[in-house]
């Protein structure tokens, strides 16, 4: 009953008009449908994973974690991330740059381009590397001639997360830098910085914040990401499992216990994700809002 | 036309290096296989696509995504809408956290929410054991996918019309006070066709993504052929009987459907919303 005693209109010097925020039964109704929407469709539905992952004691719930399925599970889930982060965060600068610091003919089709993999359902995005490296695919007999095996091995499951997390840094970079403009790389160029030199000195502490931003989301992705994996890697144990697809193996052999002590693993990795996206997307929102207001104080002069 | 854009490209070094980097990446990751998919569906003859894409239980499939999609993008278009209000208008403990909270489905696993949900919903969870005495069955009935889809797009209404109301000046609803507008009007009549574009936005969003979605429906909708099979489950079956392409064929309606719906949100965001474009 506190929560709803402390409401009070956003406006401090009008929150007593009536007309200009709604009654108080109003305001209090609307915060319980609120908090009952999020606590049915997030909340119990995040505490169920930790409880159930719990539910047989912390000594189950660490048998089920170090068990060698699980660690290579892990292992796996950490190596594509580590591989296809880096790679999309090389993109997205590259494609960052290229499209915010020039103009040219074509620029908003390639901005769309690179919306794409949003638009496409994650299993087909695992889809369209069976049809590309599948035994009937283009390069799929070449691969199986040289002995090169990517479907169903863990090649497959990178060029999979690649493409679902393609987007993410690339998104976040591009309008930042347009706002930015190139005011401030000519100015070190034109004071006799290299190339080189003028990105990491200058445009990259400019757009530090976003581009953690889109690290961050990025990341999480790459490490949940289940639909697009699911088609490419075969499930085999210890092989080609991801954390996600461990959850489903565990679970679809009732073994709930262990199934949601992997769970709790993601769903930490999750809230963690939740913590730093609050942090991070502050002070990117800050370095945007910055730049829009100098551009606009620019167009004023 | 040269001029003008070399005009800017002479300035700056690594126009070349960047962007052909770029497009070599992105022709690499995502343009290769998606012409690997056209030319799959292109392989087939008219006939042998028309039949699989008009399977039955395809056709149903059709029907459970579509109509799990629209009911849990309309749930969340309601509750987003109010989620978005109260976030942004009123003050009370706990709001900054809710306010991270609400992106709890773009960051957790998509198979960690189904397996919460099914277990949730299951005759023996918190919530079935509850809704199966009354007779509401959810868990592995189509109800259970529109369960599963409302919390997958739960993030998208909010996060569309939360900015807009933020940037809303309050001296229009001062205005319509002070014409003698009652709050109800005010809201009704001059707040709402302010944040319609953005809800539509967002609503199309949470359809769209819902339409898509595989990891959080499989595990709730208990996969049962004709009754609920959702439309990307049906792809997984053909490639798992080797039938890359039926698979291919079924996909391709998938990706027109969905790129149909986001032409409609641009046209959307360009008509009514010029201010926050390239925002979504």
């Amino acid at each position: 009953m506190s929560a709803i005693g402390a409401i009070s209109g956003v406006q401090p010097g009008v929150a007593g008009s009536a007309a200009l925020t709604e009654p108080r039964w109003v305001r209090a109704s609307a915060i319980a449908v609120m908090l009952l929407f999020i606590g049915c469709f997030l909340v119990v539905p995040l505490a169920a994973v930790f409880v159930q992952a719990l539910e047989r004691g912390l000594g189950a719930y660490a048998a089920a974690l170090v068990e060698p399925d699980a660690l290579a599970a892990i292992r796996l889930t950490l190596l594509t991330a580590a591989i296809t982060v880096p790679l999309n965060l090389v993109f997205g600068v590259a494609a960052a740059w290229g499209i915010a610091k020039f103009d040219f003919p074509g620029k908003s089709v390639l901005i769309t381009l690179i919306d794409l993999p949003f638009a496409v359902s994650p299993v087909i995005s695992g889809l369209l590397y069976v049809l590309l490296f599948g035994l009937h695919g283009w390069l799929g007999p070449w691969a199986a001639e040289h002995g090169i095996r990517i479907i169903f091995a863990v090649p497959g499951i990178v060029l999979a997360t690649l493409f679902v997390t393609f987007p993410f840094v690339a998104r976040e970079l591009i309008p930042l830098m347009e706002a930015q403009g190139t005011d401030e790389e000519q100015a070190a160029l034109a004071l006799g910085a290299g190339g080189w030199q003028t990105f990491f000195r200058v445009t990259l502490p400019n757009i530090k914040w976003g581009l953690l931003y889109g690290v961050i989301l990025c990341d999480a992705r790459a490490m949940g990401e289940f639909g697009a994996v699911s088609v490419v890697s075969g499930h085999i144990r210890g092989q080609t499992n991801t954390m996600p697809l461990h959850v489903e193996i565990l679970y679809n052999e009732y073994n709930f216990g262990a199934a949601f002590a992997v769970a709790s693993l993601l769903a930490m990795l999750a809230l963690v994700t939740l913590g730093l996206k609050a942090v991070v997307e502050v002070r990117s929102r800050r370095q945007l809002a910055e730049a829009l207001r100098q551009r606009g104080r620019e167009g004023e002069a | 036309m040269r001029n003008t854009w070399t005009r800017r490209r002479g300035v700056l070094p690594g126009f070349g290096l960047t962007l052909g980097y770029a497009s070599c990446y992105l022709a690499l990751v995502v343009l290769v296989p998606l012409a690997a998919l056209a030319a799959k569906a292109t392989s087939m003859t008219w006939e042998r696509f028309w039949t699989t894409v008009t399977e039955p239980r395809v056709v149903a499939s059709y029907r459970l995504s579509l109509g799990a999609s629209l009911a849990a993008a309309l749930i969340n278009a309601v509750f987003g809408l109010i989620t978005a209000w109260v976030l942004v208008r009123y003050r009370f403990p706990g709001r900054r956290l809710i306010d991270a909270l609400v992106d709890l489905p773009f960051a957790l696993p998509t198979a960690v929410a189904g397996i919460a949900l099914t277990s949730l919903y299951a005759g023996n969870g918190w919530f079935g054991r509850y809704l199966e005495a009354c007779g509401v069955k959810v868990a592995f009935a189509p109800l259970g996918v529109m369960v599963a889809l409302t919390f997958i797009g739960l993030p998208f209404v909010v996060r569309t019309v939360q900015p807009i109301l933020e940037d809303l000046d309050p001296e229009i609803e001062q205005a319509a006070a002070s014409l003698g507008a009652t709050r109800r009007q005010a809201v009704v009549r001059v707040i709402l066709p302010e944040l319609w574009p953005a809800l539509l936005t967002g609503f199309a969003l949470a359809f769209a993504r819902a339409l898509g979605e595989y990891g959080s429906v499989v595990f709730i909708s208990g996969n049962m052929p004709m009754r609920t099979e959702i439309t990307p489950l049906l792809i997984v079956v053909k490639l798992e009987q080797y039938d890359t392409a039926g698979a291919a064929a079924i996909a391709v309606v998938m990706l027109a459907a969905s790129f149909a719906l986001l032409l409609a949100i641009n046209v959307v965001q360009w008509r009514c919303l010029p201010a926050a474009r390239g925002r979504v």
